[in-house]
């Protein structure tokens, strides 16, 4: 009825997204805002729901109940509710006895418009030009992956939405895809990342959902994860005892304590300038004196698990549940 | 330009192209006229108990008549199945449907474009293996009058005309067969499954057909509809079974038609 609206809404706006299969519920709730120009991490180990919660963004499932909106538009009602959008959920898939090439003009074929006069600079970006003319078959799974951002790229979308796109490459192919993502999100794109990786999500996005058993059980800012979280210290010194009490003299400072052998307090970053002061002039020389950042893996177990947030910082990144 | 149910279907011909089963198919199709003609040609006599077999030696055009007769057993529905029935489950077993998906047609424009493809392949199967029947068949056994099934004797160009047309006519059920394979392979998203599912259907009509008591059923199986051309080989042309063949036919293709449309339009694309 030409009553279709204006593309001017978010870029994805989820709201009470359910899906359920039979006396399953794969999502259970969602509640998603992703602004344009955001790269987003939707975090959560296998089988939390991500990929449920993506095929229904991208109008490959039906919600059981809630909406989505892309720019605006219900993708479960028309497929025009996908123009600016591209991407995929899990592993890209193509034709396996058409060529790299071919497949891309097909679905450029499939886009309309321009799409096809871009497969030369898609191949080119995702460094493919040099197989395109090889069977999709023949392709390691890296190449997919890549050829997968090349078919998302002819689409030249405003959103790109990829699902644990590093997935199954080896380390310079987590390296290059991720410096092609940070390249695409500088040149303007939004993007919504689905990830299990923590390392990843902290490396490339700016706002986190995590996500548990189909529902969000944290959403925000990664610059906010970073400060809130930086206010335990740990301190070691040549005399403890005294340092203790130094520091339940000092304001601003809070929650002094010893524990194994550290002093642990909580304090803001002027606080603790201004400690060290008071510690040397009270004699008392600073061995060591450290932020403890909950790191986001910190924050991703407690939720994801129960547990409270580990109080030692993470030594190196992990990936987790991908058995 | 904006895509249609057309770039679907250039595109499903193109993938055609390059699959190993769309030459299975039509290789078969070419292959067993020209297997028969040859098999003609040094055997004296021919099937005498189906209509036709006994002219095969005297005439070249009773070939493909014959030909049809005995493919409407399992070898044109087999052919026609083996496109129809894997032309959407193909995208599930590649994974690819998520892929074609999200681009910019909609879900009724890939089905269109599928269901064209698969009816093109079908007829595309049937009329080439007629015309390698028919000059096979004119090879081995001469370009000569044909009997009727009414006892008269039609000229060569005539016999021709009337073989072309049959042809023609034995399409309507090829392509509610194919209509059929397309339904399976939306509902079992699983190619073998929606091939073999095809072809026992088609068989399991024939046996009905056969099964006492049930002859009344007979006129309306869909597999009975293979033979309503013979009523063109009559002298007068006998219309009515190919005027039942269009209405009974139609009853089982659009049936599985609508309901391969909305098992694909509405379908949750879980996998790949």
């Amino acid at each position: 009825m030409g009553s279709e609206p204006e593309p001017d809404g978010a870029p994805i706006e989820v709201r009470g997204l359910v899906k359920r299969y039979g006396e399953l519920t794969a999502v259970d709730g969602v509640d998603l805002t992703v602004e344009a120009g955001d790269v987003y991490g939707y975090l959560g180990p296998n089988g939390a729901g991500k990929t449920t919660s993506l095929r229904m963004m991208l109008g490959l499932i039906h919600p059981t109940e809630g909406t989505v909106r892309l720019f605006g538009r219900d993708p479960a009602r028309s497929v025009k509710a996908l123009d600016g959008v591209a991407g995929f959920v899990e592993a890209p898939r193509f034709y396996p006895y058409l060529s790299g090439r071919r497949n891309l003009e097909l679905l450029a074929d499939f886009d309309g418009g321009r799409a096809a006069s871009r497969i030369p600079a898609a191949l080119e970006t995702v460094e493919l030009t040099d197989r395109a003319k090889d069977r999709v078959g023949a392709y390691s799974h890296g190449m997919g992956q890549r050829l997968g951002i090349a078919a998302a790229l002819l689409r030249e979308p405003r959103l790109l939405v990829l699902d644990e796109p590093a997935t199954g490459l080896d380390p310079a192919g987590m390296r290059d895809m991720r410096r092609l993502i940070r390249r695409l999100a500088d040149a303007g794109m939004t993007v919504l990342l689905s990830s299990h990786l923590m390392n990843e999500v902290e490396e490339l996005c700016n706002r986190v959902a995590i996500v548990s058993s189909g529902s969000i059980v944290y959403e925000g800012a990664i610059a906010d994860l970073n400060r809130n979280a930086s206010q335990t210290y740990h301190l070691r010194t040549t005399d403890d005892d005294l340092a203790l009490e130094i520091c339940r003299r000092e304001p601003g400072i809070a929650d002094a304590r010893v524990e194994g052998n550290d002093v642990r307090f909580c304090a803001d970053e002027e606080t603790v300038a201004g400690l060290s002061g008071a510690l040397v002039e009270g004699g008392v020389l600073i061995r060591a004196l450290s932020p403890q950042t909950v790191s986001l893996e910190d924050l991703f177990f407690s939720l994801t698990e129960g547990s409270p947030p580990a109080k030692e910082p993470a030594t190196e990144p992990a990936a987790i549940g991908s058995a | 330009m904006n895509p249609t149910a057309l770039t679907v279907f250039r595109w499903e011909l193109r993938k055609l192209r390059f699959q190993k089963r769309t030459y299975l198919g039509l290789g078969a199709a070419v292959a067993v006229p020209i297997i028969f003609a040859v098999a003609t040609s040094v055997q004296s006599g021919g099937p005498d108990d189906v209509p036709f077999g006994r002219y095969i030696q005297t005439s070249g055009l009773a070939i493909p008549l014959v030909l049809l007769l005995f493919g409407s057993i399992w070898l044109y529905p087999l052919i026609t199945a083996l496109v129809a029935g894997d032309i959407i489950a193909s995208e599930d077993h590649n994974g690819t449907l998520k892929t074609i998906l999200t681009r910019s047609l909609g879900r009724g424009q890939i089905w269109r474009g599928k269901v064209l493809a698969a009816g093109s392949y079908a007829t595309v199967a049937i009329l080439l293996s007629g015309v390698v029947a028919i000059v096979a068949g004119c090879i081995v056994s001469g370009f000569n009058p044909l009997t009727t099934l009414s006892g008269t004797r039609v000229s060569a160009p005539t016999a021709l005309g009337l073989v072309a047309a049959s042809l023609g006519f034995y399409l309507i059920p090829i392509l509610s067969i194919a209509c059929i394979g397309l339904l399976l392979s939306a509902v079992t998203r699983n190619s073998a499954a929606a091939i073999v599912g095809t072809l026992l259907f088609s068989l399991l009509l024939q046996l009905i057909a056969i099964l006492p008591g049930l002859g009344g059923l007979e006129p309306y199986l869909l597999s009975s509809q293979f033979d309503a051309w013979q009523g063109l080989l009559r002298t007068p042309a006998d219309w009515g079974p190919i005027i039942r063949s269009v209405w009974v036919c139609a009853l089982y293709a659009v049936p599985a038609l609508i309901g391969s449309y909305f098992v694909f339009q509405r379908r949750d694309v879980a996998g790949g």
